[in-house]
């Protein structure tokens, strides 16, 4: 456990750059904000799933492709350390990097709170989703970066995936009613669920689950890249 | 210390190892000597446990090391080729980032490895403002801070002006007074500076594997003797050289107005006396008289004629 603290350590001085990029970020949540003069988040939350799809594995891009790319991996991979805990301290690293970029919103909330009485349900539910989402997201923005030197190969094969995984839950209203369960799959309602403020098992172990996942198959990738 | 046997690596269908076995002694410095593209940066790759090898076993302080690389890794401290360290993290923050991931606790450590590798002074500085000279130190710092009994160092003066050149290498020798070292390199007056014992590799095969000084005699036996002179007749020399028993060859290389001569014998005696002798009732007036070393470098390109891939 120690280790992979340690692992994920280093990222915060790498991310200087990605600092440039969250200002941009920020920008643009807080473009929406004052528009909807609503006493309640629902439509910033309702658009997050495309935002962090659109903007994680920007983040993530660098993690893998660039240690391999400079060779930085060849001393990462000789320190008594396991693969698995090199994945996890990246992967925690990105996943402050997400809570990082939610702060700012939590002036809107503080303004929709001053202005009106908002349920906490969906807020808590927003955020929670949000933080699971994200870790979903950076967890495939990961794989995708142990795949190549290339950073840019790897931020679009993630958006590949991310996007291919949101756009299910539009894609089902074409589909005959056999096949509506492959809205399982889908990023977009697991995460509406959540926002409403139901907190249900199943959507929070689809998240896990695409966390897990992703991770397992980096490891493998890792190691058999030997 | 360490035990590599019949290991082969594969690089698709590339063979970059072939069945090479050989054994690494405790407190020895061991030079990986070979062209480029023979095999020795894949082959130390393995002994770190960054690459798995396609067959054969690895034995490093007993421990296997498909078994059990953690442990393997523990043991060893390695220096890759051009020192890839993260450029912009603080020297310090990298060496804190490097022991805390080895577990390090004491904060002092760093500054040992500060005064080791001649660091001190740059600590504060980003890594991508470093020379090469000193990123290669820092480099060395990292491999050493937690004290490994093994260290391999691949091409670790690679780069490096002759100051930094000789620096690293006392420091080398000085760390292999304690340590088990094995350097690679295809840098011939390395090796002969360094190394106890020498493996020189080819096309990914052991060509040689023994101790320094038995490799630098097993040439070709021949001796060669230089003189520079003036103020004599040629063709005499020459006539009395040649009838000197044991000589095989007299050349004569001048240099601007000095006569040189060059003599090789068939290392069964030492000429040099008799070649004064020769000199000294004579007119010639002598400058210089040196017996050259049988080299490294020509068993090196006897044993690896054709093995550059670039």
């Amino acid at each position: 456990m120690k280790k992979e603290l340690r692992a994920y350590f280093f990222s915060p001085v790498a991310y200087f750059v990605i600092a440039v990029f969250l200002l941009a970020t920020g920008a643009w949540f807080f473009k929406d904000f004052f528009y909807f003069k609503q006493a309640e988040m629902r439509n910033f939350f309702r658009t997050l799933p495309l935002l962090f799809t659109l903007v994680i594995p920007v983040i993530t891009m660098r993690l893998f492709a660039e240690e391999k790319q400079s060779g930085s991996i060849e001393i990462v991979l000789t320190m008594p350390v396991r693969t698995i805990d090199i994945i996890l301290g990246k992967f925690f690293a990105a996943l402050i990097f997400v809570a990082l970029m939610l702060v700012p919103t939590l002036v809107y909330l503080a303004t929709v709170i001053y202005v009106g009485s908002p349920d906490a349900g969906p807020v808590i539910g927003g955020y929670l989703g949000a933080l699971l989402l994200g870790g979903a997201i950076a967890s495939i923005g990961i794989f995708a970066s142990s795949l190549s030197k290339n950073p840019i190969v790897a931020v679009i094969t993630a958006w590949g995936i991310g996007i291919s995984l949101w756009i299910v839950d539009w894609l089902v209203i074409f589909l005959p009613s056999k096949l509506s369960f492959i809205q399982y799959i889908g990023t977009d309602y697991h995460f509406q669920n959540i926002s409403k403020g139901l907190i249900d098992s199943r959507d929070i172990i689809y998240f896990l689950s695409v966390m897990i996942l992703f991770m397992l198959i980096t490891v493998k990738i890792i190691d058999e890249r030997r | 210390m360490i035990n590599v046997e019949n290991i082969t690596k594969y690089y698709g269908d590339f063979r970059a190892v072939n069945d090479i076995s050989f054994a690494i002694r405790d407190g020895e410095i061991t030079g990986l000597l070979g062209p480029n593209g023979a095999g020795k940066t894949t082959t130390l790759r393995m002994l770190t446990c960054f690459l798995k090898q396609n067959e054969g076993v690895i034995t490093v302080g007993g421990v296997k090391t498909d078994e059990d690389p953690l442990k393997v890794k523990k043991m060893i401290g390695y220096l890759p080729e051009s020192a890839p360290i993260y450029p912009d993290m603080l020297v310090y923050d990298y060496l804190k980032y490097i022991s805390d991931l080895r577990g390090i606790e004491k904060l002092n450590r760093i500054e040992e490895m500060g005064e080791l590798c001649g660091i001190t002074d740059v600590m504060h500085k980003s890594v991508h403002e470093l020379s090469k000279g000193y990123k290669q130190r820092v480099g060395l710092a990292h491999a050493m801070i937690h004290d490994p009994e093994i260290l391999i160092l691949d091409e670790p003066t690679s780069g490096l002006d002759p100051n930094q050149i000789i620096e690293i290498r006392n420091l080398i020798k000085e760390l292999g007074k304690r340590k088990t070292v094995i350097l690679s390199t295809h840098i011939l007056p390395e090796v002969e500076a360094t190394c106890d014992r020498v493996i020189i590799i080819n096309r990914g095969s052991i060509v040689a594997d023994d101790r320094t000084e038995n490799l630098q005699v097993s040439g070709d036996q021949k001796s060669v003797i230089s003189l520079k002179l003036s103020g004599g007749d040629y063709s005499s020399l020459e006539e009395s050289l040649k009838g000197l028993s044991g000589i095989s060859g007299v050349e004569r290389q001048d240099e601007d107005n000095i006569t040189g001569v060059r003599i090789t014998g068939d290392g069964t005696r030492d000429l040099r006396p008799e070649i004064y002798g020769i000199i000294k009732n004579s007119d010639w007036v002598i400058y210089e008289m040196q017996q050259e070393q049988e080299s490294l470098e020509n068993i090196f390109r006897e044993l690896t004629v054709g093995g550059d891939y670039e």
